[in-house]
């Protein structure tokens, strides 16, 4: 139930004058370690607080929110392991999440 | 997300007030609801659902796809008595998740060593309880059976929109505290709010069987939203 402030740290990390992308599980299946509404807050750096798996997919996240800073549009992407990438970035333990990558304009 | 509905839910969350921020999944659109005007609000239904599950999730609705993220406080746990049956309650509701507080006058009761890691009040309640700000999201157990300490703390209770309020003593016992309340100005409309005798009927005995007890009646309160079957 306590949950770190994410989305404080979001909103400081903004008026810092850093890029931000916000990251949050829309949907799981199976195992998925980490609940729906579970946020990863990025930099344009590429720093990160936060986790949207057990750290399986954070670093294919953090990809994908650098490019959702540079483009400005929101995404929505899906791992698992019926996604042939489920291997790359490591979701072994047979779940499948969506997680929605949105930039904090 | 734009930067301003950020700070504003942050404001909420902050004030410990829940909201849910409504996401369009095709479009990005974006918007946010406060618990306030969830009721106003197109998707009331589905959002009213949300906010009691404290549960976020895509909704599919004839407008498109939508993700509810959901933004609830912690639930809290205000007790009065640092009595025997909340020794046993407390550490279960921390388990649930609960922000616990007990408030007890009595420095014989209310000792650190009979309540390690909980959080413990050696004062009035009616000095204490304002400062709490008691709010949606918490539930209130009176234990004592003194009505010099529980009587304050029910009637600041019932002033509040707790989402539950217990009551510990037998129907005897309560019905004279509901004459003593209704003296003391307060409303049978109100008085109806307090479950008493406190906790579901499961035969519980020991302290730690009415802790179960009482802690499920407050989580059917919490999670069905309406009155749990004695």
């Amino acid at each position: 139930m306590q949950q770190e402030n994410l989305l404080g740290t979001a909103a400081a990390w903004r008026a810092e004058g850093r890029k931000v992308a916000l990251a949050t599980v829309t949907e799981t299946w199976g195992s998925a370690p980490r609940p729906v509404g579970s946020n990863l807050v990025i930099d344009g750096e590429g720093n990160f607080l936060g986790s949207v798996s057990g750290g399986c997919v954070e670093g294919a996240v953090v990809a994908e929110a650098l490019d959702v800073i540079e483009s400005g549009k929101p995404k929505l992407v899906s791992f698992g392991v019926a996604d042939e990438t489920a291997w790359e970035v490591g979701l072994s333990c047979g779940g499948k999440i969506s997680v929605y990558v949105e930039p904090v304009t | 997300m734009q930067l301003a509905l950020l700070k504003a839910l942050n404001e909420e969350r902050t004030a410990r007030r829940a909201a849910i921020v409504v996401t369009a999944l095709g479009t990005g659109e974006q918007r946010l609801v406060k618990a306030v005007d969830a009721a106003k609000d197109e998707l009331h239904e589905m959002l009213e659902r949300r906010l009691r599950s404290g549960k976020s999730g895509t909704e599919e609705t004839p407008k498109g796809k939508f993700f509810l993220t959901v933004f609830v406080p912690p639930p809290r746990l205000v007790v009065t008595g640092a009595v025997h049956v909340s020794q046993e309650l407390a550490p279960m509701a921390q388990r649930l998740g609960y922000d616990v507080v007990i408030v007890d006058p009595r420095t014989a009761f209310a000792t650190p060593e009979r309540f390690a890691n909980i959080k413990l009040i050696a004062d009035w309640p009616d000095k204490v309880l304002p400062s709490l700000a008691i709010d949606a999201h918490t539930a209130f157990a009176a234990l004592t059976h003194d009505p010099k300490i529980d009587d304050p703390a029910l009637l600041h209770a019932l002033s509040k929109d707790c989402f539950y309020i217990g009551a510990l003593g037998s129907k005897k016992t309560h019905a004279t505290r509901l004459e003593r309340l209704k003296s003391q100005g307060a409303a049978d409309t109100q008085l109806s709010r307090i479950h008493a005798p406190i906790g579901l009927s499961i035969g519980a005995v020991s302290p730690a069987e009415i802790a179960v007890s009482i802690l499920a009646e407050i989580t059917a309160r919490l999670r069905l939203g309406e009155e749990p079957r004695k």
